[in-house]
């Protein structure tokens, strides 16, 4: 009912092929754009500077994730590296002088380039020895990062974030960032949408479920776990020079280490393998649900008068979190996005669901 | 760098890399019988050292007492782990099981850390600080203590592997299938290796929470664990062992030699490359099965 398809003919073929043919997924999709061009006037400030602009980045690295992981089936563990030499190469263009929008593309750019030698290992190996391959290049690029002053300055140095000039103009305020921060993540959402439709996106899936199978086809998985790599390369790279930008405001090897990379993980299984709006509620549910039930316990332990310690408060939000991944996992392993397209599969049809069988 | 400085530097790195051995035979038991590549090893070292702390400070016990209580509390562990987290994900792809240790490595640190707190504690087990000479060699006693108990453990296992339910893991380990078609319980045999593998986890952590303390830093053995572990074929015990020797020397010897150059902290580096390097050239190790996932 609330999805209605009742009425829906297509006509053409581009109408046929549309990304939302459903008016109601029009509708919700309108409202949220709505919603999203409009929130500076519509949430707090803190609101907005703090959980709506880190929310839209990290879904932005997110869906880069997803690309290598969910589609073409490949384990990267150390995507925060990858997002950290976005962020230094983007940090230090833009304090030598090169303009704000050349410097993050040469951070992707860049990024690019060192996320082509993950592919290397994913070249030669698969399954549990990429991931743990990939895992080692993970500390040994945080250990570059952090050992090489060129790049961080000094050991635990921290560098500050130039400011931010989009075309000439200074972007400062709280709005302006949010706007530039959720233009990328729509960017990449779009990406992501029709890269499902295109040739690259049957490959990498074609490549993921076996890809001696899509050699057998004419799908050379070489070539295209290049491409995915070197694509998803480009777009963490880029998030992690918009993190930087967009809400750190300096960059320091310890926002890009190996926990960044499985809490990356985390919402990607989470959100659900290969689900782009799956890939918006992991990152929502892994960076805002650990501190909500801590505010939460602590609220309660109020309100039952016992005192729970400050060191005890400050390591339930871990636990949360390694407990969330483990339920996940046992009770719904598609994760969040699969519980969505449960729920919009019964509405589909809602008060005749007995048709389908 | 004179040659003795090398060589007393290599032969303690030895001896701590057969305490590497101990993380790496924990992830190999389990590996073995059921093919999940645990990354939830460091955290359950963390947790066998926790363990023994609490049974030995809080209840009082002596050390005697302690071990032996930590040991059976951690092996009820392991299989409840098993039995509650991995195995219903039997049969999924590798990226859910990977996904699953991990997060139970982020919860079982979270969870020590809440209940014990993040500050680091000392664990006392009665080896002497007094210096020991192997010839003109000053040897550090904890890691030749913590040599002899792995090769003891080492022993153990392979008279273990030998005996009627030894033999029936091997089989569960050749071929799960098979095992079950001819009435082997492989359910009861994987918990079994769990179970043994939580033992030497305690062990690992009992040993090097007298070497560096007890605290959270105790998870990240996982990644020389896991390295020895790779090197040594991740289902080959005496693999563990010779790599955990090789690794643990060459660890040792290298940072010796990089650390005055890069300014510390190259040990990290050093594992991180030894295990790029085995998968690379040779990802099943040095006793491993051959059939492995390669392209």
């Amino acid at each position: 009912m609330l999805f209605r398809q009742a009425g829906v003919f297509h006509t053409h073929y581009a109408a046929d092929r549309g990304l939302f043919p459903i008016p109601a997924d029009r509708f919700m999709i309108g409202a949220l754009l709505v919603f999203f061009a409009l929130a500076p006037l519509l949430v707090s400030s803190l609101a907005l500077s703090s959980y709506l602009v880190p929310w839209l980045v990290w879904t932005a690295a997110t869906l880069g994730l997803n690309l290598i992981l969910g589609w073409a089936g490949q384990f990267h563990f150390g995507y925060a590296a990858v997002m950290g030499i976005g962020a230094y190469s983007a940090v230090h263009g833009v304090r030598h002088g090169i303009p704000w929008e050349i410097s993050v593309l040469l951070a992707g750019g860049m990024a690019t380039l060192i996320g082509v030698v993950f592919a290397f290992a994913a070249l030669r190996v698969k399954g549990l020895y990429l991931a743990l391959s990939t895992l080692a290049l993970q500390f040994i690029m945080d250990w570059v990062i952090a050992h090489v002053p060129a790049i961080s300055g000094g050991v635990s140095a921290t560098l500050q974030a130039p400011a931010m000039t989009l075309l000439g103009t200074n972007v400062t305020s709280e709005a302006a960032l949010y706007y530039v921060a959720l233009a990328w993540c729509l960017f990449v959402t779009v990406f992501m949408l029709n890269l499902k439709r295109t040739a690259l996106g049957r490959a990498l899936v074609a490549v993921r479920e076996k890809d001696f199978a899509a050699a057998v086809i004419g799908v050379q998985s070489f070539y295209y776990k290049l491409v995915a790599f070197a694509t998803s390369s480009f777009i963490g790279g880029v998030s992690g020079a918009m993190l930087i930008f967009t809400f750190y405001h300096a960059v320091t090897p310890e926002q890009f280490s190996i926990n960044v990379s499985i809490e990356l993980l985390a919402m990607v299984i989470v959100g659900g393998l290969g689900s782009i709006i799956g890939s918006w509620f992991g990152a929502a549910f892994i960076l805002l649900m650990p501190s909500q039930i801590n505010h939460f316990i602590a609220w309660g332990a109020k309100l039952l008068g016992m005192s729970v310690g400050d060191e005890t408060l400050a390591h339930i939000p871990h636990v949360i979190y390694g407990a969330m991944i483990m339920l996940f996992l046992i009770l719904e392993p598609m994760g969040l996005g699969k519980l969505y397209s449960n729920v919009r599969n019964y509405l589909l049809l809602w008060p005749f669901g007995y048709s389908r069988k | 760098m004179d040659l003795s400085y090398l060589l007393e530097l290599g032969v303690n790195g030895a001896l701590a890399g057969l305490m590497y051995s101990l993380v790496a035979m924990g992830v190999v038991l389990v590996y073995k019988s059921s093919s999940v590549p645990n990354l939830a090893q460091g955290a359950l070292t963390m947790l066998g050292a926790y363990m023994v702390l609490f049974f030995s400070t809080s209840l009082g016990l002596s050390m005697w007492l302690a071990v032996p209580l930590a040991i059976v509390s951690m092996m009820g562990m392991g299989m409840g782990i098993e039995r509650v987290a991995l195995r219903p994900l039997a049969g999924r792809p590798i990226v859910m099981i990977l996904m699953m240790t991990l997060g139970l490595d982020i919860f079982l640190r979270a969870l020590a850390m809440t209940i014990w707190g993040g500050s680091g504690r000392p664990m006392r087990i009665g080896i002497s600080d007094d210096p020991m000479f192997l010839g003109p060699l000053l040897i550090n006693r904890a890691y030749a203590v913590g040599a002899v108990v792995t090769l003891v453990l080492f022993a153990v296992f392979v008279f273990f592997f030998q005996t009627r339910r030894g033999v029936v893991l091997r089989a569960i380990a050749d071929d799960y299938m098979a095992s079950w078609s001819v009435g082997i319980s492989v359910e009861r045999g994987v918990a079994l290796s769990w179970a043994m593998s939580s033992l030497v986890a305690t062990a690992a952590g009992v040993l090097w929470g007298s070497v560096q303390g007890v605290d959270q830093s105790l998870a990240l053995l996982l990644l020389k664990g896991i390295t020895v572990a790779v090197l040594g074929g991740m289902d080959s015990l005496g693999g563990a062992i010779l790599a955990g020797l090789v690794l643990g020397a060459i660890e040792s010897m290298a940072s010796g030699v990089l650390d005055p150059i890069l300014g510390g902290g190259s040990r990290e580096l050093v594992v991180a490359v030894a295990l790029i390097v085995t998968i690379m050239i040779r990802p099943h190790g040095l006793f491993g099965r051959h059939d492995i996932e390669r392209l």
